[in-house]
């Protein structure tokens, strides 16, 4: 378990857990969270200034971006269009390549448009971005993207935000057992515990926002977070003991009085 | 004076101003924002060259917090 790094687009990174950086109450909590939570990967949005108020605080002056890594992503984009707009903007704010691609097809499920997905990771690895790709479940689409180019597959583990935790094991080990590159789960942790699942799954990592924003105590579940996340991969290397239907004492029967 | 959209509202500003100027006045530091001029991205190196024109359609953009959708 010593060294278990893993790699995106040729950086090794040895946090499993990438957090979103939306949701909290101000900056101070947001970097406390992240902090806490050990990532090295954080996730941001691509919006306009407020040119009313150039002075407001920014993200980069409490999250230093040359201690994390910046993750732009395309959350809220609804078309390949808007998506590849953004990311070439995030490109020339930030001066990196390595993106998260999210084309969302409805407001009211918050699903990956696919079809949608699959044009814009196409342009966008024809322009030499690093993409990491939000896609749905199915683990022929996570092929194609992987045989495009993307180097890392984040399938949803249930709706964005629903905090449903892992609902779909059956596809994510699918997945997971044909990629070449990370895969990640992003979307659908609600507690440790689903983080821990993911990752006994034999994902390389897992992607979260709400599910630490929007807990009672975010710096608290951050923690609780790093840990889970790092206690399933343990348990994945381990090995976990067979299933069985009925009871198996863990005491010796001999020598009973 | 000519018109130009500013993250989708209308904006004057002199005529012949450079992008760099314009980021000077509504003091923003160029390092922090990306611009897209009439859907086209502007290399940072050449905030300095490009002069606004009428009908110019600027956006800028930086890096807010985010994580799934907002």
């Amino acid at each position: 378990m010593n060294n278990d790094s893993f790699n995106i687009a040729g950086t090794d990174f040895s946090s499993r857990l990438i957090v979103g950086t939306g949701k909290y109450k101000d900056f101070e909590e947001t970097a406390r969270a992240v902090e806490a939570s050990g990532a090295e990967i954080v996730t941001v949005a691509v919006r306009r200034v407020n040119i009313m108020d150039p002075n407001q605080p920014m993200l980069v002056d409490y999250l230093d971006p040359k201690k994390y890594t910046y993750l732009p992503n395309t959350a809220g984009c609804f078309t390949a269009d808007d998506a590849i707009r953004t990311l070439r903007l995030a490109r020339e704010a930030g001066g990196w390549n390595l993106v998260k691609l999210e084309v969302l097809g409805d407001q009211k499920t918050l699903y990956p448009n696919m079809v949608e997905t699959l044009h814009a990771a196409e342009v966008l690895l024809k322009e030499d971005f690093d993409v990491m790709v939000y896609c749905s479940d199915d683990p022929i689409m996570a092929q194609k993207l992987e045989e495009m180019g993307c180097c890392a597959i984040m399938p949803l583990g249930a709706p964005i935000g629903s905090g449903l935790g892992i609902q779909n094991p059956v596809q994510i080990r699918l997945i997971v057992e044909q990629a070449k590159v990370p895969v990640l789960v992003d979307a659908g942790v609600g507690t440790a515990s689903d983080a821990a699942v993911a990752m006994e799954l034999g994902c390389d990592g897992v992607l979260m926002n709400t599910a630490i924003a929007e807990a009672k105590d975010p710096i608290a579940m951050a923690t609780a977070m790093n840990f889970a996340v790092q206690a399933g991969r343990a348990a994945y290397f381990a090995g976990r003991m067979p299933k069985k239907l009925y009871a198996d004492p863990s005491s010796p029967l001999g020598g009973l009085i | 004076m000519i018109n130009i959209t500013l993250n989708g509202d209308p904006h004057k500003v002199e005529n012949g101003q450079s992008l760099f100027d314009l980021l000077q006045h509504l003091k923003l530091d160029p390092k922090k924002v990306a611009v897209e001029r009439n859907l086209e991205i502007v290399p940072k190196s050449t905030y300095q060259d490009i002069k606004l024109k009428e009908a110019d359609k600027l956006e800028i953009v930086h890096f807010i917090g985010g994580g799934k959708t907002l």
